[in-house]
């Protein structure tokens, strides 16, 4: 079979590149060891938010939450996308200048979507939340989506669209032989003139098949499910003083998170969860929406993702192989953007270019600073 | 974090004997279960039951009481009451008791959580009058509790004749029996006669209670198909089919079972090797002769690890019982094989009978197999078989795909009740029933925990 | 309706009062409420949040988690698993309980 482009992992950034190119017309195949959405991007939290983002995914992210707003138009799916917004919460005066002081920077730069909220309002949105907090930072645009859902919409329509996607194997290998890149499988080896590194918290070790060693560390941040609850929450809420992401789901089961990280075992591909750890987001629950206490967790869990140090991800061209592509280390927060990293990916891809500003995000950020340490 | 040198989940058999042979040893061993009195599933409340009901539960219960004396005289520390919602492969232990959450840590753990009855979907087994047997017998056991106006009971299994005769001596109107094993399950069995012959008290009692119930005049229907429960808010009859034809019978309670099967989710939880076994039909865990698991220090025995009832639970305890000792420095290797040899020859002797149950009660594939579209596998989350259908040809092709895509399993049971269900329909479906290789990941807490319970967790760092 | 269950006949039993559905019931101490409800005639101890249909207790050990009832004002708890104490209060539960939320 004759192929465009190679995308190693099916996760969204994997999907979301192939569909992309579909939409333009090329064919991609998606090779994935195991199965779409396996990883980060079928268990995440389903957070779509921009708020608090750092400045370098300003413009991808509000380029993405214009896509995730009529996302029916481009998955024919609707992804269970809520856009009841996210609200960052502030205890003390302190921090509620810390995020005026962000939202000043923000609309110096000609961002309008976060805004200060008072107290009033953020008792009117969070009502249940524990008194004496004194506003937030908000962005009424900013929701939640079923993140397997999302990847199974991403995977069928780039399979409309043309896209083959192998399950279950395993790339362990890459020559370039003319102008063409070979990928060795356990499943036999597949040709095609572009490949790219979608391969998450593995990516590193594709990468490093280019010579391009990346600071990646995979770690596994923990999630836990509740029993449902009635309905007593719209927005996700995220506070400046813990870690915490909080929100409760259509189906009544609120979804706890806070980066909070189990143990990992890359190798077997196993976490574990560290319940010392998940303590911490239990008080913070406890402090912050004391009508919890008494709400049974019914699952927790964790999933695989790729983090830099500086927790921006890597979306570039490779600096060291033509026709090579790179997108990963989404440090824990690539759902929302996924739409728009396919549709940045097709652009390098096939015109070498892109529309929005993927400087800071280039691979040779680590290179040069390697080089220099030499 | 609180620590033991042995720490033993499960008070059934296969635990009581295991923490008796190692607290004997001299290890420090400490026995938690989540019930209030020591026992298991068999001999439930044996020690704190009226005297009157344990005589009416026959001598096979009473004798229970002999195995707990055993493990009270051990000097075993026990820890009644006393839930595990947690165990990883650092033999971390997650506690519950009186609301209190805590973590403890051992050098070994040993698994006896036991067995649970197979869930097996079919038209209207959720409707409230529709009950396991299992959950009959322990009514009876631990609160005297039986029927009143009348029950059918359905399915196959040696436990639903055994209540069955329990029901007959406390004077149950039991309206009908109805045999659900496929009718050549019997000429299957038949290859394994030769072998179960050599316990054939097993055989002998089977027959008795059968010939006790018919004597009593109990009407048993055989090779009954199309089991439906029916009714509104609560059960108003069944209907089923049978070599007659089509039957009904009014009644306001059904209890149903069908066998029994590992309760695999602490085991699964750890992250242990598990296989699928097509002769028991559930996930077994992977264990050596011991218990040993693939995981270092923990062991599973007893039912929790493959079904072979409660007096091969009872050797396989102490073996691992005398494992531990062996593996913490008490007891040399020769000393423990010598001490091993009788239990090894009686469980051996014991797990003949198990191949011919196997064959003798298996249930239909259709019925695991292939349940109706209308069927709701997923009772937490109200799943429909039909559902599940039409996720698996939506190109989610394993079970995990399934539950993440449909719900199904994501309930508070936690999967208990729908895994094996869902296995064994997208096997079916896709043409692999032999070569299951797939269950839900299960995760923990496997027992629920309160958010408060969480955060005041004992035995953990303050904030590290 | 009359009651599906009945209790055997025994000597010495010892006796509380728990509240169920408003009512004052006797019940044998250190019994489950789930087997205090079935025996006191209530048939279904809750209904699913979802289609709203009745259940009730069905295995009675703690692995399917249909007997979620509200015990003492608070949903969701295992009626098999906890044991009757006097002046207990138990209700079935109405979808995920939220009158007591
Ligand atoms: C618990 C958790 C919560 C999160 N919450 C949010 C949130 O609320 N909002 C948000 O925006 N983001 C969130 N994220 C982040 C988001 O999920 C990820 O950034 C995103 O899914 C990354 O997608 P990906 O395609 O890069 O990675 P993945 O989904 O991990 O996909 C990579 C794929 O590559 C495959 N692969 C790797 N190596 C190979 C190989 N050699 N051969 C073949 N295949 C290979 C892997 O099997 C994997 O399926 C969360 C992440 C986690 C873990
Ligand atoms: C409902 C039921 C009734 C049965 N009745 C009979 C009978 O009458 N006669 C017969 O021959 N066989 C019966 N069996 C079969 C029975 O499984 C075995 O014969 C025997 O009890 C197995 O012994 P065991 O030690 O392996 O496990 P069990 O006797 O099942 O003991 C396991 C113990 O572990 C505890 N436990 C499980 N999970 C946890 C947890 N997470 N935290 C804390 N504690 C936990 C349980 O409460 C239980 O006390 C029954 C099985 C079931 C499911
Ligand atoms: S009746 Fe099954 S969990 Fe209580």
């Amino acid at each position: 079979m004759k192929t465009d482009a190679i995308i190693i992992g099916g996760g969204l950034m994997g999907l979301s590149t192939a569909l992309h190119l579909g939409l333009r017309g090329v064919k991609a195949l998606v090779l994935e060891k195991d199965s779409p959405g396996r990883h980060a991007s079928g268990v995440n939290a389903g957070g779509l938010r921009q708020l608090n983002r750092h400045i370098a995914e300003i413009p991808l992210t509000v380029a993405a939450a214009e896509i995730w707003k009529n996302i029916r138009n481009l998955l024919d799916s609707d992804c269970d996308v809520e856009l009841n917004g996210q609200v960052r919460v502030a205890e003390t005066e302190a921090q509620l200048r810390s995020l005026q002081t962000r939202v000043d920077e923000l609309q110096a730069l000609g961002f309008y979507h976060e805004r200060i909220i008072d107290k009033n309002e953020l008792y009117r949105l969070v009502p249940q939340l524990i008194n004496g907090c004194v506003g937030a930072l908000y962005n009424p645009a900013d929701g939640s989506a079923r993140p397997f859902h999302a990847t199974t919409a991403f995977r069928r329509k780039a399979i409309s669209l043309g896209t083959q996607i192998k399950n279950g194997v395993n790339v362990r290998g890459i020559e370039q032989i003319q102008n063409s890149w070979r990928v060795e499988t356990n499943q036999g080896s597949f040709s095609a003139p572009y490949l790219v590194n979608c391969a998450g918290a593995w990516a590193n070790q594709i990468a490093a098949t280019f010579n391009e060693a990346v600071p990646l560390t995979p770690k596994a941040p923990m999630l836990m499910v509740t029993e449902r609850l009635p309905p007593f929450l719209k927005p996700v809420v995220g506070a400046v003083g813990h870690k915490l992401s909080f929100k409760q789901t259509q189906n009544g089961t609120v979804i706890i998170g806070g980066a909070h990280l189990a143990h990992l075992d890359l190798e077997q591909q196993r976490t574990e969860i560290d319940f010392a750890e998940l303590k911490t987001s239990a008080k913070t629950v406890t402090m912050l929406f004391p009508h919890m206490a008494s709400v049974r967790i019914v699952r927790a869990w964790a999933g695989i993702e790729a983090f830099m140090p500086d927790n921006i991800p890597v979306i570039s061209p490779s600096a060291k192989a033509d026709g090579v592509f790179h997108a990963f280390g989404f440090s824990a927060h690539g759902f929302q953007l996924s739409p728009i990293v396919g549709h940045i990916m097709a652009g390098l891809i096939l015109d070498g270019k892109t529309d929005l500003p993927i400087e800071p995000f280039d691979i040779r950020r680590f290179q040069m600073r390697e080089e220099h340490r030499e | 974090m609180e620590h033991h040198q042995l720490a033993i989940i499960g008070g059934g058999p296969a635990g009581l004997a295991a923490a008796a042979v190692a607290a004997n040893a001299g290890l420090e061993c400490v026995l938690i279960d989540e019930q209030a009195t020591p026992g298991g599933q068999i001999y439930r409340a044996v020690n704190t039951i009226p005297k009157q009901r344990a005589t009416l539960l026959g001598p096979d219960y009473q004798c229970g009481q002999k195995l707990i004396d055993q493990f009270n005289k051990s000097g075993a520390s026990y820890r009644p009451s006393t839930t595990i919602w947690n165990l990883n492969s650092q033999r971390e232990i997650g506690i519950l008791h009186n609301g209190q959450a805590a973590l403890l840590s051992a050098d070994r753990v040993v698994i006896a959580t036991g067995a649970m009855e197979r869930p097996v979907p079919f038209p209207g087994w959720t409707l409230p009058g529709v009950m396991t047997a299992g959950a009959g017998q322990i009514l009876l056991k631990s609160a005297g509790i039986v029927p009143n106006d009348g029950v059918v009971m359905a399915g196959s299994g040696p436990l639903l004749l055994l209540l069955a005769w329990q029901y007959m001596r406390a004077g149950v109107n039991i309206q009908a029996i109805l045999d659900m094993a496929p009718q050549n399950n019997l000429w299957r069995a038949m290859l394994h006669l030769p072998r179960a012959l050599f316990v054939h008290h097993y055989i002998l009692k089977g027959l008795k209670y059968q010939l006790q119930l018919r004597r009593a005049g109990i009407p048993f229907y055989k090779r009954i198909t199309d089991l439906h429960a029916i009714g509104n808010d609560s059960l108003a009859a069944i209907e089923f089919s049978d070599s007659k034809g089509k039957q009904r019978i009014e009644t306001s309670l059904l209890m149903c079972h069908f066998g029994v099967i590992p309760d695999s989710h602490l085991s699964r939880c750890t992250g242990c090797k598990h296989h699928w076994d097509p002769a028991q039909l559930c996930w077994r865990p992977v264990t050596d002769e011991w218990g040993n698991s693939s995981l270092d220090g923990i062991a599973i025995v007893g039912d929790g690890s493959g079904i072979g009832g409660a007096v091969a639970a009872r050797h396989a305890g102490r073996l691992a019982g005398l494992e531990s000792v062996h593996t913490l420095g008490r007891m040399s290797t020769n000393e423990r094989d010598e001490e091993a040899r009788a239990d090894q020859r009686w469980m051996a002797d014991d797990l003949n009978i198990r191949p011919f149950l196997e064959a003798l009660f298996r249930p239909s594939p259709t019925l695991l197999g292939s349940p109706k579209d209308e069927t709701l596998v997923c009772r937490c989350e109200e799943i429909t078989a039909g559902t599940i259908r039409q996720a698996l040809h939506a190109g989610h092709q394993d079970t995990n795909q399934i539950k993440f895509f449909t719900r199904c399993g994501m309930g508070p049971c936690q999967g208990r009740q729908c895994d094996n269900a869902v296995s064994q329909l997208v096997a079916h479906e896709l043409g692999v029933e032999m070569g299951i290789t797939e269950g839900y990941r299960i995760r923990p807490p496997i027992r629920p925990l309160t958010i408060e319970q969480l955060a005041t967790l004992q035995g953990v760092d303050e904030d590290k | 309706m009359s009651s599906i269950f009945r209790r055997l006949e025994e000597p010495d039993m010892q006796w509380i009062n728990i509240d169920i559905e408003g009512k004052t019931v006797r019940v044998p101490v250190g019994e489950t409420v789930a087997a205090a409800i079935l025996a006191s005639g209530l048939h279904s101890c809750r209904t699913t949040p979802l289609s709203g249909e009745s259940r009730a207790p069905f295995c009675m050990m703690g692995v399917c988690f249909e007997c979620l009832m509200e015990i003492d004002g608070i949903p969701n708890r295992q009626a098999c698993q906890v044991q009757v104490k006097e002046g207990m209060r138990i209700r079935r539960q109405i979808g995920t309980g939220e009158e007591y939320r």
